[in-house]
């Protein structure tokens, strides 16, 4: 091992750092549309007045937000395929931070839409809005304004979770700094990722705050 | 029967049970009861209102005035009696000769025979003005988006808020915002209009410009009202008749003349003693 610092490892490193960085945004923007989506649907099925929708969601949620991450991407990739389809490291990476993370965004979806002032309901009402309208147009846009800074850090979580998808061989900045680093007996991989993850989190966060700050002057 | 004789303008006395309600009754209750828990808020209610006519419900707080109108835009249902409409009942359908309970279906045609204004306005915040006002035309009764934008734009003069038409609710003062309301209402072209206190949560100095425009529309179209206001020289005005709750009854009813210069109950009284 060399512990001292070498620009030439790190010249070397970029290539791949690059191809790195690509993957784990690519997966960190299509985990966080799946788990937007999916938390939607989850948290309107928990609305629903059959309690056969909502008994097995309210299931199959807890039992996902109460086990790891990690697990559930091993069940996803190793043991899964043997009854379903195979995916590709890259896809069950995604799909696993998207389901994952679609548990605790449907809370925050449940949040938003009982925040909603019950009198846009009763407003929805007396217009005679269909169901599916006063969904769309009247209680999930209001809904979702006021969760967005909830949904974005849970993005910013999702980032720092996201190395985990290395470890069923996907190759995100972490998965490339693991393969060079090993391939080069070097370090200074680990340390170009740490720093390549707080300068996108950092930012990302004071961006939060700052729709934080806005929600709150304009409501 | 709960309900004193009267047959002043507005209002007529249910004297006959069980048979067809009469061609110009708009809103008949028929022994209506609601409770919430343990609480009886009507009891046996018995009205009805004629088609245009203005109909003011005065009484103290918690006399059951607003749960009225919400049983009315079925925002709450009836535990005992029926609702009818336009000879339509509206949480109850016809069925083998017997009367059940409506589905969703029903209660949602006769209830677009209902618009109902708030109190605390109820506008679409993440709507603009003018699509506060045509979101229901388009999406209930099927109209293209220009002919409901051109109709939303004539009540929106109506109400003159015609400068504020791009605006976003949060941008309009309460006033302009009830104004909304009202015209968000009339563009579904209800045959009753439901009024609760819609000038009580305004500053003092924007109730009047709401008055105004309600006593319009109160004189220019032929709309049937429900009012329920703390205004009396606004309910005078308008109505053709009030009725006095109190505790879930009506204690008396009558011309506005009649019931604001010369009652006949002391209850009435004293009621108005405190709000005149
Ligand atoms: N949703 C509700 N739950 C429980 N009690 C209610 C509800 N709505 C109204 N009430 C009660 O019913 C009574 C009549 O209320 P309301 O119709 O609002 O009277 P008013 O409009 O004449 O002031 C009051 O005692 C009130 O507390
Ligand atoms: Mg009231």
């Amino acid at each position: 091992m060399n512990l001292d610092w070498n620009w030439d490892v790190v010249g070397d490193f970029m290539p791949v750092f690059w191809e790195g960085v690509a993957i784990t945004l690519r997966a960190l923007f299509l985990g966080s549309l799946t788990a937007f989506a999916l938390g939607l649907v989850w948290a309107l099925a928990l609305r629903s007045p059959y309690a056969w929708v909502r008994w097995p969601v309210t299931a199959f949620t807890e039992f996902v937000r109460n086990t790891p991450l990690l697990v559930q991407l091993f069940f996803l990739y190793y043991v899964l395929p043997e009854w379903g389809p195979s995916m590709s490291a890259l896809t069950t990476g995604i799909v696993g931070l998207g389901l994952h993370y679609s548990t605790y965004t449907a809370e925050v979806y449940r949040a938003g839409i009982d925040g909603v002032p019950v009198g846009q309901w009763e407003a929805a009402t007396a217009l005679s809005l269909p169901r599916g309208r006063t969904w769309l147009a009247v209680i999930l846009p209001q809904a979702i304004r006021r969760v967005l800074p909830a949904l974005g850090n849970y993005v910013i979580a999702m980032l720092k979770d996201s190395p985990m998808i290395a470890v069923i061989g996907a190759l995100d900045m972490f998965g490339e700094a693991r393969n060079f680093s090993n391939e080069t007996f070097t370090t200074e991989a680990y340390t170009i990722v740490g720093l390549a993850f707080l300068v996108i989190a950092y930012p990302a966060s004071l961006l939060i705050r700052f729709l934080e700050r806005r929600l709150v002057l304009t409501s | 029967m709960q309900t004193p004789p009267t047959n002043d303008g507005g209002t007529n006395d249910s004297g006959t049970n069980g048979t067809r309600a009469n061609g110009s009754e708009l809103v008949r209750f028929d022994k209506v009861t609601k409770r919430f828990g343990g609480t009886t808020v009507l009891d046996r209610l018995d009205f009805s209102v004629s088609t245009g006519k203005h109909v003011t419900l005065i009484g103290p707080s918690g006399s059951g005035k607003t749960t009225i109108l919400r049983l009315l835009m079925t925002l709450v249902r009836p535990d005992e009696g029926t609702i009818r409409v336009d000879g339509d009942y509206l949480t109850h359908e016809e069925r083998g000769g017997q009367l059940v309970k409506a589905g969703d279906r029903h209660v949602r045609e006769v209830r677009k025979k209902i618009g109902m204004v708030f109190q605390h306005f109820n506008l679409f915040p993440n709507m603009k003005v003018l699509r506060n006002v045509t979101e229901a035309p388009v999406h209930v009764l099927g109209l293209d988006k220009d002919e409901a934008e051109q109709r939303g734009r004539e009540l929106i003069e109506l109400v003159g808020l015609t400068e504020q038409l791009d605006k976003y609710p949060s941008q309009l003062s309460g006033g302009q915002q009830q104004r909304v309301a009202i015209a968000r209402a009339l563009a579904m072209r209800p045959q009753v209009l439901l009024l609760d206190e819609v000038t009580s949560a305004l500053d003092p100095e924007l109730v009047a410009g709401v008055l105004d425009v309600l006593r319009d529309i109160a004189t220019t179209t032929d709309i049937t009202m429900l009012v329920v206001t703390h205004e009396m020289n606004f309910a005078r005005d308008i109505s053709d008749a009030v009725l006095m709750f109190d505790q879930g009854r009506i204690v008396e009813s009558g011309s506005p003349d009649k019931m604001f210069s010369d009652p006949e109950h002391d209850r009435t009284r004293e009621f108005l003693s405190t709000v005149l």
